[in-house]
């Protein structure tokens, strides 16, 4: 459905998407995972012929995005960072008007009209002035408006950044609800959301491409190793930073050790292990036998940043990167 | 077609969604008033005068009242466009909801010229308001109405041309007040090339002098619709749109 090949995008200065490829299947729902300004958002441009590539082919539903622009345009419902509503129009009126610019025939539009917004959960605000909704409202108006003309291929890029806990859980079971019509790429930097919602991922970081592999290919790739925070202190005065350092980092397992801070007399460090090793009872034991207290020792799960870290230091990158 | 039209019609909306649409409907009422009030002043006050009557010649209201008024008129027009135009691109780059209409299936000279047409209808109603005081000269008097059309076409015409302008300069900034500012001053600039017709007879001049938007008019406004005028609002408006929809072009290439 929708096909990327060598697209690279060059703006004034730098270049925000290097050369990446990859393919989406009909009726995928793919996370588009990266960091901020790792070139999601310029992606997602040149894919809805807002931009031009600078190189490199996009191709949407079999059409060029240089050469059939009109076509592409007319399978794709889009839903920029900010959903780009007019806070003068009442919810109904702004969805007939995407409804009539992306050709929806007239006789249908009331209906389409009305069941978007049903879908989406904005049937009780129809007659509201959109400027005076919330943020998670006008999100789901957005995506009413980008499904209206009931489109083969649906780009949303970060539709939960800015909502609440609750309204992202909820935009995202809608999103996930879509799934089944439409051939979806959402973007976000949070892991989470993609293992809950995508059956896929594609994972970019500096405008190159890190891996894109099914979820349960990552999964079983990223488990195993394990982050885990610990604090100490010493039993009488303060620790030398150095040589905590140093004996953790001679447990056996254990991958890397940063220091991260220090509050009054307790040091903390994050301890990353090696694939598939569990390190933790032997941090407590070494930490015990060093005669100092130990506060605090709890896993804290991967950030984005060291899963890039690691996608890209480990090997090379796998799955459709090439 | 249709998508001129819905584009259009979204803008004219916004224009009465917000107090711009009114706020210059009134200023424009009160200001045309003015001018129509001191030309009648000044017209009545003529022909009563003994030594006018004298002469035997009744006076033309066309020539005394509508003239100078219309005159007027097309100069205040160089203050409404700017206002009207500012935010018909500026707006929607700022917001993103550009990013709606340009990944919509709208050709980019669609959107453009649904949006200067808004605009157009808007400067429209806004004169047609001010037709009002001229109702007055037919219960009270017999002036000829063609001079009268003819003069209004010719605003409409001036202002068609000038907004053309203001929405190219709409859609090189994401700031209204800077939009705003570079068509208030470009409109000023076709406005005073007219002065330097008036001390300049060389060939240098002429050609400045046919640049100047104002003294188009001036045939206009004496009821006479000369070609060459016609020709170069046209051409001023095709220029304008047509920059606007290469600089939305370049912007997307180059951003
Ligand atoms: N209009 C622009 N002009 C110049 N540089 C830009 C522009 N838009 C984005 N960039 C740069 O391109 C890179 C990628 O940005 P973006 O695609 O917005 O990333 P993301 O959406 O993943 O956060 C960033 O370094 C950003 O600064
Ligand atoms: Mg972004």
């Amino acid at each position: 459905m929708i096909k990327v090949e060598g697209l690279t995008k060059r703006y004034a200065r730098n270049v925000a998407v290097n050369n990446i490829s990859f393919e989406v299947e009909k009726g995928q729902i793919v996370g588009f995972l990266g960091p901020n300004g790792a070139g999601k958002t310029t992606t997602m441009r040149v894919l809805t012929c807002f931009l031009p590539p600078t190189d490199g082919r996009a191709e949407v539903a079999g059409f060029d995005v240089i050469e059939k622009p009109m076509e592409v345009k007319r399978r794709i419902g889009y839903l920029p960072e900010t959903p780009p509503v007019y806070p003068e129009m009442e919810v109904v009126e702004y969805v007939e008007f995407v409804g009539r610019l992306k050709g929806v025939p007239k006789n249908e539009l009331t209906r389409r009209v009305d069941e978007v917004c049903d879908r989406c959960n904005v049937g009780d605000v129809k007659t509201r002035l959109i400027g005076k909704l919330s943020k998670g409202y006008r999100q789901r108006v957005g995506l009413a408006s980008a499904i209206i003309h009931n489109p083969d291929v649906l780009i949303l890029d970060e539709p939960t950044a800015g909502l609440d806990p609750e309204q992202r859980k909820e935009t995202l079971g809608l999103i996930k609800e879509l799934a089944g019509e439409h051939t979806i790429i959402l973007s976000t930097h949070i892991l989470p959301e993609v293992e809950q919602t995508c059956e896929k991922v594609i994972i970019i970081s500096r405008g190159k491409l890190v891996a894109t592999d099914t979820m349960a290919n990552l999964n079983s790739r990223l488990r195993g190793a394990e982050l885990v925070s610990v604090e100490v202190e010493g039993r009488s005065g303060s620790l030398n930073r150095d040589s905590v350092q140093q004996r953790l980092e001679q447990i056996p397992g254990v991958s890397k050790v940063t220091y991260r801070e220090a509050r009054q007399d307790r040091l903390l460090f994050h301890v990353e292990s090696m694939q598939g090793k569990t390190v933790r009872p032997d941090i407590a034991r070494c930490i015990v036998q060093a005669d100092w207290n130990l506060i605090e020792l709890h896993t804290a799960g991967l950030s984005l940043e060291e899963i890039f870290l690691q996608l890209t230091s480990s090997d090379k990158p796998t799955g459709g990167a090439q | 077609m249709t998508n001129i039209w819905i584009i259009c019609r979204k803008e004219l909306k916004g224009y009465f969604a917000s107090p711009i649409a009114y706020g210059l409907m009134a200023f424009f009422a009160l200001i045309f008033g003015y001018f129509f009030y001191a030309a009648v002043a000044i017209f009545v006050l003529r022909s009563t005068d003994p030594m006018m009557m004298q002469r035997g010649m009744p006076m033309d209201v066309n020539e005394w009242v509508v003239r100078p008024v219309m005159m007027n008129v097309s100069v205040i027009g160089l203050f409404i466009i700017p206002m009207i135009t500012m935010r018909l691109f500026a707006e929607e780059k700022k917001t993103g909801t550009i990013e709606l209409l340009a990944t919509s299936p709208v050709e980019d000279i669609e959107i453009i010229v649904g949006k200067w047409l808004a605009a157009v209808l808007l400067y429209g109603s806004i004169l047609l308001l001010s037709s009002v005081n001229l109702a007055v000269l037919f219960l009270y008097g017999s002036p000829e109405w063609k001079p009268i059309f003819v003069a209004y076409l010719g605003l409409l015409l001036q202002g068609a041309c000038l907004l053309a302008i203001g929405t190219f300069i709409s859609n090189c900034t994401k700031n209204q007040i800077i939009a705003g500012a570079g068509t208030f001053a470009i409109c000023l600039l076709l406005w005073v090339l007219s002065w330097v017709s008036a001390y300049e007879t060389s060939t240098m001049g002429k050609v400045i002098a046919y640049l100047s938007v104002t003294d188009h008019f001036e045939n206009f406004s004496k009821g006479v619709i000369d070609t060459r005028d016609v020709v170069y609002y046209a051409s001023l408006t095709f220029f304008g749109l047509f920059l606007t929809s290469r600089s939305m072009e370049s912007l997307r290439w180059r951003a």
